[in-house]
């Protein structure tokens, strides 16, 4: 930054990226909806809206550890279908079990998560391919266990986290358990990111894996540990997915990508180094209010996947062209 | 780069990355032919048996020919699925049953993966999209369309043209003879034409190339272009075979994982610039031999699914394994 000639221009430049542009859009598509459907704004709209979005903001923000660190991970998806899934095959309807479950599929997650992170680090598969190659095997273990259609369903015990509303609170009247989650998580992750020497380390194998190493970094448990959390968020948010919406054998799939673009939306540098929990979940945020608006507009499901594309490569496009702009 | 005390090791590695995929090849034949012996089942050494494990990966072959491309210019490819499944619905629904229709059916499908590998390359050069995330976009872009005005087998292929998938020259069928004859011309260009080097060059270190003269934008471009074109050959192939086209076939083949796994499979890096068509073809010829290897064996479906993911992962990890690179 070697504005010493032009001090003027660098200040109000300076002033302009202050505010994550993601916020600004967020709110700009929130008026949006309110302004297409007055009933978004009442609690019940809004509430709603954010129950529906719990699961991808969780799940986007462990995913963006992994993108932090210099990596992708496309195997959430199809850990949220196994949580699904195996969850029902083993409740079978007995409300008890949630609470042996839910700890016995965060065991799960974190397994695959610590296969990932050793494939990745020790075998030094491209992390694309390791994930990738994840999904499929997940989603084949799923089918495995179902046996192609699954049986039974989940008990509510277990579907109270994506379902239940708490009623008969002042002011906004309901509150789902799912965005009491919402900001738990979202919290811890946000503390995880950004307040701990984890996150610092995170951001500098991310931004430079060899002068971290250099640095004293222990690369290889760092990054083994981002995968284990975005893993770990990923059961979660299928804990979550699987409350709202019930089983069904392909529930997690398309998530993988909606969790990157939600990050890439708030801001993340894909390939590592920079990235910022809150934002993403406005990113999330973003991604489902266009969603929402897509639906008013009445367009078609594979309307998303379109406007999907062309947000992903758009913001990837934008992020390199500021970076170019602001002098590399 | 000092490499002054490393002359006595490194022709062996390079002697082994070299003929890392016949070994490969080598090891996947013979574990065939223990296992038929085994089982005695000998009626499956047969010619017949043979070509009829070759022609079982056709549609992949002609999609890792184009991939090849693309991984040695250090780029990727991961739209090849949906551009196979456009190509393939497109075949069908403008040929619709009329023969007269077959020239023009394969000329606009030709043309639309033209544009898809033009898009994708002037993106990934102009706008400076991490090409990751470039054909993922398109990938999702090229499907929501598709899936907008289909969601069925939509159109019929007429009888004339299914000769391109079902008619033979004694045993070998046509379509075989095809993608061996694809391939031979790709060999040819890579090896003899100055677009095969530049190929090279650009992806073994795109400034020295684009210092040394080389307009690395163009031929990231055209290995792009190459690329789509390949994958649009292969779902008209697949709509010959399945004598029409819907929008799920290309994701349902995993075409875009399995590609650039028989490319890798094949000996060629995933940073670029070093590897080849024949590497590929065997790589091709090891992944039809392992399926191969499950159908003797009586692999339940899901299971082979399962098998599948861990031995693509564990395929890439056999060469990555020795490269000290840091890897994404």
């Amino acid at each position: 930054m070697s504005a010493q000639s032009l001090p003027r221009p660098a200040a109000a430049k300076r002033s302009l990226p202050k505010i994550n542009p993601v916020y600004v859009l967020v709110a700009a598509l929130i008026l949006a909806i309110i302004v297409m459907n007055p009933a978004f704004g009442e609690p019940t709209g809004y509430m709603n809206f954010l129950k529906r979005v719990t699961a991808l903001a969780i799940l986007s923000a462990g995913a963006l550890y992994v993108i932090v660190s210099g990596g992708f991970d496309l195997s959430v998806g199809s850990i949220m279908t196994l949580t699904v899934i195996g969850s029902s095959m083993l409740a079978s309807n007995d409300p008890n079990s949630t609470y042996w479950i839910i700890p016995l599929m965060l065991c799960i997650g974190a397994v695959i998560g610590l296969i990932n992170g050793l494939v990745v680090s020790y075998l030094k598969v491209p992390s694309l391919i390791a994930t990738l190659g994840m999904m499929i095997t997940l989603n084949g273990v799923a089918f495995m266990w179902s046996g192609g259609a699954p049986r039974g369903y989940l008990p509510d015990t277990f579907r109270f986290f994506g379902r239940y509303n708490i009623t008969d609170i002042p002011v906004i009247t309901l509150l789902p358990v799912a965005v009491i989650c919402l900001v738990v998580f979202g919290t811890i992750l946000w503390w995880g990111m950004h307040r701990t020497n984890f996150g610092r380390m995170l951001h500098a194998v991310g931004d430079n894996q060899q002068a971290a190493r250099l640095a004293g970094v222990p690369v290889e448990r760092v990054r083994i540990s981002a995968f284990v959390v975005s893993a770990l968020t990923a059961v979660l948010a299928g804990v979550i997915l699987g409350g709202r919406a019930g089983v069904s054998v392909d529930i997690g799939s398309g998530f993988e990508l909606q969790a990157i673009t939600a990050a890439v939306i708030g801001g993340a540098q894909l390939l590592g180094g920079r990235g910022s929990v809150p934002a993403t979940i406005a990113g999330a945020l973003a991604l489902e209010a266009i969603f929402t608006l897509l639906n008013l507009l009445g367009l078609a499901q594979p309307v998303r996947l379109v406007v999907q594309g062309l947000i992903l490569i758009g913001a990837v496009a934008f992020a390199t062209y500021q970076r170019k702009r602001a002098g590399r | 780069m000092t490499d002054m005390p490393l002359p006595a090791k490194n022709p062996r590695r390079f002697r082994f990355e070299r003929h890392a995929s016949t070994i490969l090849l080598l090891a996947a034949i013979a574990l065939y032919i223990a296992l038929i012996i085994i089982m005695g089942q000998t009626r499956f050494l047969t010619l017949e048996n043979l070509v009829a494990i070759l022609s079982r990966s056709i549609t992949l072959g002609i999609t890792a020919i184009g991939q090849t491309f693309a991984i040695l210019v250090a780029s990727i490819d991961l739209s090849v699925a949906s551009v196979i499944s456009a190509a393939a619905v497109v075949t069908s629904v403008v040929m619709n049953g009329d023969p007269a229709m077959m020239l023009p059916a394969v000329a606009s499908v030709l043309a639309l993966g033209a544009v898809v590998g033009l898009a994708n390359g002037l993106v990934i050069t102009k706008l400076e999209v991490n090409p990751l995330i470039a054909t993922l976009g398109m990938s999702l872009i090229i499907q929501g369309v598709l899936s907008y005005y289909y969601n069925n087998f939509a159109g019929n292929v007429p009888v004339e043209f299914q000769i391109f998938a079902y008619g033979t020259v004694g045993i070998v069928p046509f379509s075989l003879i095809f993608m061996f004859v694809l391939a031979g011309c790709a060999w040819f260009v890579l090896r003899f034409s100055r677009f095969g080097s530049d190929v090279y060059s650009v992806g073994g270190n795109k400034d020295a190339a684009r210092l040394a003269g080389i307009k690395t934008d163009r031929v990231v471009i055209g290995a792009h272009v190459i690329c789509s074109l390949c994958a649009a050959i292969a779902g008209i192939y697949l709509a010959s075979r399945l004598r029409s086209g819907a929008p799920w076939i290309g994701a349902e083949g995993v075409y875009d994982l399995e590609s650039i796994a028989v490319v890798v499979i094949g000996g060629t890096v995933l940073a670029g610039g070093r590897g080849g068509i024949w590497g590929t073809m065997a790589g091709v010829i090891i992944f039809s031999l392992i399926d191969s290897i499950f159908n003797v064996a009586g692999v339940d479906a899901f299971v082979k699914q399962v098998l599948r993911g861990i031995i693509i992962v564990a395929a890439v990890a056999f060469y990555a394994a020795r490269s000290k690179r840091p890897v994404a």
